[in-house]
């Protein structure tokens, strides 16, 4: 009983922090994930040739936007995918056109690898080496010349590479199999 | 108690540079070496800090008279999380960019120890204006220690400063090499143990000392 006399600062302090969050959280909350949105929505025309806005659809299980053309046809579609990196968990964009048979573009929407090694995987020139490969097989990322279903690996950051080809490659897999049931809604 | 504790002035000017958080006390290292690379990083995270502090000193010193000894240590943490989760959120809402850029260090900021011993050192034992001024110092004085920093690791790194140009790289057609190591973690420990060279130096040069330095 003493100790909670003696604790009552801590628990009065507790309450005030908690509804000064909880009212910090309800304040901003709406900010942030519009923040995140719009950084996807703006990197949609980048990543599907041809289309100009994107629109977030339902799939179980996936994150999913269509990439719309300027008289609303599907061109493409853009997929929200995860993974563990070297760091910390890296989430990227993937556009495939609208059969999913193809990789149109990659964008790193977030990462913590390796500042000047492994934070490459951001960069234009590396995320290029995507566009166009086929997604009939797996990606693989090599030290080597690439060829075919390879691709190039950061010089000194094989780990975020590879882990970036398996995002990729889950990814694209688990999309076609909803692709199907999607074209026909 | 009061005429043995320095002034709000005092404190101010201590932190700066007699007692700077980074170079004399070696406190919150962990930030000094991991958002140094980019001078705006060091920026927004000393902006950070800045807000912790001077929030949290003004808090503690408020609630000074119902501390009790051997509880102090989890209210200020208490409320240095609380303000620092607030930091968080509002880089989120407001500095998108920066927030994803700075990643888990602006959370890290709870255990960053320079907030925790101005709380113990200055706040818990001073009142507001003392506490204010201790922490205002406090922040500059990190606030510059991180901007030494971060310039060297940027002009020698990247060529540039705060994104600007300093140096023009080879791949955009200049003359300069990039030093990549000085983005890189070893970098860090080398600049910082040669600022922090620099300064002894400097003030070893300024205040001649009578004893043993």
């Amino acid at each position: 009983m003493k100790y909670l006399l003696d604790a009552w600062l801590v628990i009065v302090l507790g309450i005030f922090f908690g509804g000064t969050l909880a009212f910090v959280h309800t304040t901003l909350d709406a900010r942030i994930k519009k923040n995140q949105l719009d950084e996807t929505l703006s990197q949609i025309p980048s990543l599907v040739p041809g289309a100009c806005r994107g629109e977030k659809v339902e799939v179980p299980g996936l994150t999913v936007f269509k990439g719309l053309r300027e008289d609303g046809a599907t061109s493409g579609w853009v997929i929200q995918a995860r993974g563990q990196g070297f760091a910390d968990t890296i989430q990227v964009l993937i556009g495939v056109d609208a059969k999913a048979d193809a990789i149109t573009g990659l964008y790193v929407l977030e990462q913590k690898e390796t500042p000047g090694l492994g934070d490459n995987i951001t960069k234009e020139t590396w995320r290029e080496q995507f566009k166009g490969k086929g997604t009939a097989e797996p990606l693989s990322a090599v030290v080597a010349a690439p060829s075919g279903h390879q691709v190039k690996a950061v010089t000194g950051a094989t780990i975020s590479s590879v882990s970036v080809c398996g995002i990729v490659n889950a990814a694209v897999a688990k999309f076609r199999e909803r692709l199907a049931e999607l074209e026909k809604r | 108690m009061a005429d043995s504790q320095p002034t709000a002035a005092e404190r101010f000017v201590n932190g700066i540079l007699p007692e700077n958080p980074i170079f004399r006390q070696i406190l919150g290292t962990c930030p000094t070496l991991a958002v140094t690379n980019g001078v705006k990083a060091a920026l927004t995270m000393a902006g950070a800090v800045a807000f912790v502090l001077v929030c949290s000193n003004l808090l503690v010193s408020l609630i000074r008279p119902l501390l009790k000894p051997h509880l102090r240590i989890l209210v200020f943490t208490l409320t240095i999380a609380a303000f620092v989760t607030i930091a968080d959120r509002l880089l989120a809402a407001y500095m998108y960019d920066m927030s994803k850029q700075l990643g888990p260090y602006i959370p890290l900021i709870i255990v960053n120890c320079i907030i925790i011993a101005r709380c113990e050192i200055c706040a818990s034992k001073q009142g507001p204006l003392p506490a204010l001024g201790d922490a205002l110092g406090q922040s500059l004085g990190f606030l510059l220690a991180l901007t030494a920093m971060a310039s060297v690791r940027e002009i020698l790194g990247a060529g540039t400063w705060l994104g600007l140009t300093v140096l023009a790289t080879k791949e955009n057609g200049g003359w300069f090499d990039p030093w990549s190591i000085m983005l890189l973690p070893p970098g860090a420990f080398l600049v910082f143990g040669l600022l922090m060279g620099a300064v002894n130096w400097y003030s070893a040069r300024a205040s001649k000392p009578v004893g043993p330095a």
